[in-house]
């Protein structure tokens, strides 16, 4: 690697962090055998974690920062005066190979700006996994960002060779879309969801190979004014009707070279921590977009507590519920019970008769959950339906500490 | 009172040994001494424990449990899965359900630990690149080497993990508590190590993952109690990228702040307004480019020798439509040469249509087969790889501009309808248009494959002649319209 290639990674890599995407999940059991190199284990690995606190898991860069777009949020968008370079398929399958034979990664995540065309920008961007795949036999995890406006050929050629391909949706509306995005199409962005669901589906069907690890996608919170009511009424249609694996939400966050369409402000980190939250409760905790934004207010979810307690205190008419004999969905519902921790009283209470101290074994979140649990030594009285609850139940600030 | 020796580590053998006899002797956990290593005992003359017992049938959950217990450090933990086991022995078969219960709780707690231990080893150890001027496999051949500190007795149980991955390199694990050695085809488990000098001595890529660690991070974010939730300072020593997280969360506030008192820029460039527009104008120009693109991209299902183009004219007044090439199609790149190729050109001469001024193609362009010997054997494609080739069919169909599509067999029809056809019910003409799929004159007949399947016969014969009586009415319907 010389220094021009490591000058190069830095810009590149630099210019692909903003996609909030890193797993490395879901794929086969495979491996590269004798002649070639790697492996997928199903779940995936975080190889490092940097200090703005998410993992490293895969080698996420651009094959190039140039960009015909001008989309006001991005960094790399074309009127950015930011510093542009350009890899060569060559230079990422190298740099791949040589930072997964030393147990730095579990694989490749590539995007790029759009040069030339978007056909020609899609067709290097299969190029790379298809050498990779094919001439070295790499057995890792590749997960491809699609080209929207790409030909639908090429997309389906990516899929061969990808384990998951993504579509970023960028903004929950398309008025935003259009706004912020003048060369994106919000249209043509779900048409080709819609085309790889459908691949994904069919190939699963007939037995072949096509993204097996599905397909994800992202959406920037908080530069512009969607709430997120519209934000999850997004994903829920996005889960729904094209079998998303994940959506991820990213908080706008300062970028040098910022666009003057939006404002330069601290990014919303709770908000999107929030938005996560109620992802899960969509995806694994049977709620309903409508539940969850009514535990806010004005399609706002409470930045104070977490939005499976924010319902809960607004519906306790349905608590204390009896962690001995309440059903599944009751318990899920259940502020500081995790669908692990669920899932192990359901089994517990086969064997025995739960106590307050069992519960406390069987899930970390009991401070949450004992206003709102019924166990057999154990009674919440008037604790459930006390004016100050939230006040009790919300961590105090923290001290600052004076020298 | 009863003495069981184990060996340090995480003896799974010795543990295995010792927990038939007590159990053959129905021995209480109380009256067990479990000492590591070759401590002398404290308890004088032990009894023995028979050497033969039978094995303890017991539920695979907890057998894996079990596995990764003995891998942990804690010493009571021979003692706390004999007390399990002896549980389950005495009726608790499904003990492990019971999550509540103390003990099982505390071994939940173990187990937890060593598998942590586990994930955490397969993604913080990092191998070092040496070249090895006395290697096996000659001289300055690539050769990786890592030094990791596991919490755990888990260096072993971490082997298949790295092998799988890295079956093709040689590579050495180095830890305190044992060390593993592969060379492309055994795995060889040695003595504790010491940490070895100056591993990252020279390794470009080492300094590259470096200038990539610090390039990902996004400083206005910064979070290093997350950070190290997940990756707790123990694990910095070993890892080279780690050396930059001081100075990274140091300059973070000082950066996000320069961002965002930086006036927004104007654009240095101006907008590229033809390129933008000629973004437009990507798909192929003509059949030739098409031609390139099919060549050039790959079977959806894997196996086919190349693609096998479309042939004939532009601007031919009939495109007939195959369903796929076959063994001879595939080998010689040229669609409808095989046996039902030959059979075709028969049946086109006796219908009045010359067989070169005919567009001949087919749906899906890659042979699709199963390998019986010799032989590969024709399998049909499915309806997703109809719909997958579908783009490519209907582009191609729109440079040759035939004034009707005829379609041979049941997946033709497919293709330029987006419906199962019972092709001998439906034969005849068809209006392609209504599809949405393409807007073309059409013509559905049989495939000449079906022909040469029929037994011999007058059955047979029969079929042939309605195969070139659907021909001849197509020329017909052209001749008709032009």
């Amino acid at each position: 690697m010389d220094d021009a290639l490591l000058d190069k990674l830095g810009i590149l890599a630099d210019a692909a962090k903003y996609d909030a995407s890193c797993a490395s999940s879901g794929a086969k059991r495979r491996t590269g055998g004798p002649d070639g190199i790697g492996s997928t284990t199903g779940a995936g690995i975080c190889h490092a974690y940097t200090p703005d606190g998410r993992c490293v898991s895969l080698l996420k860069i651009l094959l190039t920062n140039y960009c015909l777009f001008d989309c006001a949020y991005c960094i790399n968008r074309r009127s950015s005066n930011v510093r542009r370079a350009r890899f060569s398929v060559d230079e990422v399958v190298q740099l791949t190979l040589g930072f997964y034979k030393r147990n730095c990664i579990e694989g490749l995540f590539l995007s790029s700006g759009i040069i030339r065309s978007p056909d020609y920008t899609m067709e290097q961007l299969m190029l790379v996994a298809r050498t990779l795949r094919r001439d070295h036999g790499f057995a890792g995890y590749i997960h491809l960002k699609t080209i929207p406006e790409a030909s639908p050929w090429l997309i389906e050629q990516a899929g061969l060779w990808a384990d998951r391909l993504s579509i970023n949706l960028e903004l929950a509306s398309d008025r935003s879309l259009k706004e912020f995005a003048p060369e994106k199409d919000g249209g043509a962005i779900k048409a080709v969801m819609g085309q790889v669901g459908e691949r994904i589906l069919e190939a699963k069907e007939e037995k072949r190979r096509f993204s097996p690890a599905g397909q994800s996608t992202q959406m920037i919170v908080g530069a512009d004014a969607s709430t997120d009511l519209s934000v999850l009424e997004t994903s829920d249609t996005l889960y729904r009707r094209y079998g998303l694996r994940r959506v991820y939400y990213s908080a706008f966050s300062p970028i040098p070279e910022a666009s003057s369409a939006l404002p330069a402000k601290p990014p919303p980190l709770q908000r999107e921590n929030r938005l996560y939250q109620a992802d899960w409760l969509l995806r694994y905790y049977g709620f309903t977009v409508e539940e969850i934004a009514a535990g806010g207010e004005g399609g706002m979810l409470d930045l104070g507590i977490d939005p499976k307690l924010a319902w809960a205190l607004k519906n306790r008419e349905r608590f204390p519920v009896d962690v001995n004999s309440a059903d599944r969905e009751m318990l899920l519902r259940v502020p500081g019970l995790g669908a692990r921790a669920v899932d192990k009283i359901v089994e517990a209470r086969r064997h025995t008769t739960l106590r307050l101290e069992d519960v406390a074994r069987l899930s970390s979140g009991l401070k949450r959950a004992r206003a709102f649990l019924i166990a057999a030594d154990h009674h919440p009285g008037g604790l459930t339906d006390r004016a100050d609850l939230r006040q009790r139940l919300v961590a105090p600030p923290k001290q600052l500490s004076l020298f | 009172m009863y003495r069981v020796d184990l060996k340090d580590g995480a003896d799974l053998a010795g543990f295995r040994r010792a927990l038939r006899g007590l159990v053959a002797l129905d021995v209480e956990p109380d009256e067990v001494n479990w000492s590591g290593g070759n401590a002398p005992s404290l308890f004088g003359d032990a009894a023995l424990l028979p050497v033969d017992a039978p094995p303890v049938p017991l539920p695979r959950p907890v057998g894996a449990l079990i596995e990764s217990v003995v891998c942990h450090r804690d010493p009571e933990r021979y003692a706390l899965l004999h007390r399990l086991v002896r549980r389950v022995v005495r009726g608790e078969r499904g003990i492990l359900d019971h999550h509540a219960d103390p003990l099982v709780h505390r071994l939940a707690l173990l187990d937890k630990a060593v598998r942590r231990d586990l994930h955490k080893m397969h993604a913080f150890l990092r191998f070092h690149e040496v070249r090895d001027p006395a290697s096996s496999e000659g001289p300055g051949a690539e050769r990786y080497v890592a030094w990791f500190e596991p919490d755990h007795f888990i260096v072993e149980a971490t082997a298949p993990f790295f092998v799988e991955r890295f079956e093709s390199l040689v590579w050495s694990i180095l830890t305190p508590v044992g060390s593993l050695h592969w060379d492309r085809r055994s795995l060889t488990v040695g003595p504790a190590a010491l940490r070895p000098e100056g591993l990252d001595r020279d390794d470009r890529f080492a300094e590259g993952w470096q200038r990539y660690y610090e390039s990902t991070f996004n400083p206005a974010r910064v979070n290093p109690t997350a950070m190290r939730a997940e990756m707790p300072r123990k694990y910095w020593a070993n890892l080279p990228e780690a050396a930059a997280i001081p100075a990274m969360i140091r300059s973070a506030p000082a950066r996000v702040q320069a961002m965002i008192e930086a006036e927004a820029a104007a654009p240095r460039r101006r907008n590229p307004d033809k390129a933008v527009a000629a973004m437009a104008r990507q798909e192929p120009a003509t059949l030739a480019e098409l031609n390139r693109i099919i060549r050039g991209a790959d079977p959806l299902v894997p196996g086919a020798t190349q693609a096998v183009l479309g042939e004939g004219p532009e601007g031919a007044a009939i495109a007939i439509v195959g369903e796929q090439p076959g063994d001879q199609e595939d080998v010689e790149g040229r669609p409808f040469v095989g046996p039902a190729g030959q059979l075709l050109s028969r049946a086109l001469e006796e219908a009045g249509i010359e067989r070169s001024a005919a567009y001949l193609t087919n749906a899906v362009k890659h042979f699709k087969f199963v390998a019986r010997g010799k032989r590969r054997l024709h399998q049909s494609p499915t309806a997703g790889e109809v719909k997958h080739y579908r783009w490519w069919l209907m582009k191609e169909l729109s440079f040759v501009r035939p004034r009707l599509v005829v379609t041979l067999g049941a997946t033709a029809a497919l293709a330029l309808t987006g419906r199962s056809v019972s092709v001998l019910r439906e034969r005849g003409p068809m209006g392609f248009g209504q599809t949405g799929l393409g807007d073309w004159d059409g013509f559905v007949t049989v495939h000449p494959s079906y022909l040469l399947r029929l037994p011999a016969g007058e059955a047979a014969e029969q079929a042939y002649r309605d195969f070139v009586a659907d021909l001849r009415r197509a020329r017909e319907m052209v001749e008709g319209a032009g």
